[in-house]
């Protein structure tokens, strides 16, 4: 398969998690790691940046894992500047998942906070990966600012809905110059594989495994269907049709 | 403002209409996939009392998918016991001869190194009403002596208006916790004859204040026992809906304080079981996946260990809720009587033991810059 390159920097894995409602951090780092997953996000409000020796940082400190930042909790770009500045002091890395939803209920992100923030920080030097509504003109403009890619959503986060926004999400694979991540609803391995074979170059995974019976489990069954569904994308799968193919009626004449 | 919603109900017609309520109205409200106020009135009603062992599943599944395994833990810092209100079920109300204190500036460092050293990164601040002594001032500088030491701050002090609210919020104030005590206007005259307090309308009107002044989230409640609790409870949830639509931007919390039926002041009539404690915060969870639900020390061992899996989503422990409580004077007297006596750490092992994360930490200063003050994006 090939390796997925974000900013300059090489994948083996397609699967990008979160580290968010898991019963333990042990629980968190098991599956996790067996994810092969090889970006994990961790939102700035549960880790004591001036602490050394906390919890999920510490369990996050494997060579497997890269550290994705997120800003989830702003409200609007300038608490998002505000927020990514000192996540790239206190973790040391310029990699950031924007996210500013001001809705706490859903958590939709607001389109126009975003776009501002990902433009500013572009500027500071930060890698943005934006989360967005499956909006293809947005996307469009982020990749525009120079995001490094661009994360989509499936369903609203958390709701296990899998790929409601599919015919979006196709558009703007179709059209999208920096990498698209497929992040939040996405519920269920099945969903994963489907928007890996859609192309998009990788998935954001959270919820579904934090929440299931058995995280570590549940974290290799999405490493293989986010493998599979990569595998088959880049197989090119045959296309689905309607009826049958087997003869011309309309220009057999000619053959006569 | 609330208050024009609020108006448009009569206490008595709801609670007529909750009590008629039938099983098949509870069937229907629990089929659905989104379920609206008529819903919550069914769950809360009489006749969903055998569907509580099917609340609790669903309950307990939509908290698992929100907010995962975890329990956030707080702790509460009163500050102050001096109020001029008669409050005839609070143990700081006016009338009652109990010695009074305000906290110094340095028995407030003291207070807070104890709950720090106890692992504590949310707290809340709790005054009584004395606007002379413990008015905004007082709140303001106590919120930029704890803003260094901890993530979170949040109180419950008397009614603010709006522009004492903006003042507060840029000094690290995120959350107030306001509670109407009674939706029932006359339960809330008789309880309140005196002080500040008894003025309803402005204190039902105080969270629209608060959202107007833009505070990431507003905590509500009513003082179960005080009047029917499933009347009470419907206007609760009839504000929290209507207050989400309005501060979109803002977080809601519900928090659930019983009176007991040992404390004098509660009716026979309006006391509350565990039981039917246990159906009103599954049919909130079941009416409202988001919103979170706190319990406090109030309660039982027996019922907090088994309803953290059912529905809530943060709770206090190890609680003194007197001022002084933790290090400077552990003897004072309390404004409520502490059921559940474990200390911080106890409490969390019980809840890793259950399977669940404690959530010492779910915000940062930083998201709070000190230089900006907070925009209201949605002038109302």
């Amino acid at each position: 398969m090939e390796p997925l390159i974000i900013a300059g920097k090489v994948f083996s894995s397609r699967l990008f998690t979160g580290t968010g409602k898991f019963s333990s951090s042990s629980v968190m780092e098991e599956a996790l790691l067996a994810s092969g997953s090889e970006l994990v996000t961790v939102a700035l409000k549960r880790v004591d940046m001036r602490n050394e020796q906390d919890d999920i940082l510490t369990h996050l400190s494997h060579k497997q894992f890269s550290l994705l930042p997120n800003t989830s909790g702003v409200r609007n770009a300038k608490e998002a500047v505000f927020a990514a500045k000192l996540a790239r002091e206190a973790l040391e890395t310029n990699w950031l998942k924007l996210e500013i939803h001001p809705d706490p209920k859903y958590l939709l992100p607001d389109p126009i906070e975003t776009l501002k923030a990902a433009e500013e920080l572009v500027k500071l030097g930060f890698i943005v990966l934006p989360y967005v509504h499956a909006d293809p003109v947005l996307c469009k403009r982020l990749e525009e600012v120079g995001t490094a890619a661009v994360m989509p959503l499936g369903s609203p986060i958390g709701s296990n809905k899998g790929l409601k926004t599919l015919d979006f999400l196709e558009i703007i694979i179709e059209q999208s110059k920096v990498p698209v991540v497929v992040d939040a609803g996405i519920g269920a391995p099945s969903h994963a594989a489907a928007a890996m074979e859609l192309g998009a170059d990788a998935v954001l995974v959270n919820t579904a495994i934090a929440v299931a019976e058995d995280p570590i489990q549940m974290g290799i069954a999405f490493k293989m269907a986010v493998e599979a569904g990569r595998m088959a994308f880049e197989a090119k799968l045959g296309k689905i049709s309607e009826h049958a193919e087997a003869s011309s009626p309309l220009t057999a004449f000619l053959e006569d | 403002m609330f208050r024009e919603v609020f108006e448009k109900y009569n206490w008595e017609e709801v609670k007529r209409g909750i009590y008629a309520l039938q099983d098949h109205h509870v069937r229907a409200a629990l089929e659905k996939d989104r379920q609206g106020m008529e819903d919550f009135m069914a769950l809360i009603s009489p006749a969903a009392v055998p569907y509580l062992e099917r609340m609790a599943a669903m309950s307990r599944d939509l908290t698992r998918k929100r907010f995962g395994r975890t329990i956030q833990l707080f702790a509460p810092l009163y500050l102050s016991n001096e109020c001029q209100n008669i409050c005839t079920y609070c143990g700081f109300s006016f009338d009652n001869r109990i010695k009074r204190r305000t906290l110094t500036d340095q028995e407030i460092l003291t207070e807070a190194q104890a709950l720090k050293a106890m692992g504590y990164e949310h707290i809340l601040l709790v005054t009584g009403e004395a606007a002379e002594r413990v008015g905004v001032d007082y709140i303001q500088n106590a919120l930029r002596l704890l803003r260094p030491l901890f993530s979170h701050l949040a109180m419950e002090v008397q009614p603010l208006e709006e522009e004492e609210y903006s003042r507060l919020i840029p000094e690290g104030l995120n959350t107030v916790l306001v509670y109407q005590e009674t939706y029932d206007p006359v339960a809330y005259k008789d309880f309140h004859p005196k002080g500040k307090k008894a003025n309803f309308n402005y204190r039902l009107n105080t969270p629209d204040r608060l959202g107007r002044a833009g505070a990431f989230k507003i905590g509500l409640g009513a003082l179960l026992g005080l009047s029917d609790w499933r009347t009470d409870s419907f206007f609760n949830a009839l504000h929290l809906d209507y207050l989400e639509k309005t501060y979109w931007q803002t977080k809601y919390s519900v928090s659930f304080p019983r009176l007991r039926p040992a404390e004098k002041v509660v009716l026979q009539e309006a006391c509350m079981s565990e039981k039917e404690l246990l159906q009103l915060i599954c049919a909130y969870r079941i009416f409202n996946g988001e919103v979170e639900l706190s319990i406090s020390t109030r309660e039982s061992e027996k019922f907090r260990d088994n309803i953290l899996q059912l529905g809530i989503t943060s709770m206090s422990a190890g609680s003194a809720t007197n001022p002084g409580g933790y290090a400077v004077e552990p003897q004072s007297l309390e404004q409520f009587e502490v059921c559940d006596q474990r200390s911080a750490k106890q409490v969390s092992e019980m809840i890793r033991s259950k399977g669940y994360e404690v959530m010492w930490k779910d915000w940062d200063r930083a998201y709070q810059p000190e230089s900006t003050k907070t925009e209201i994006i949605n002038a109302i």
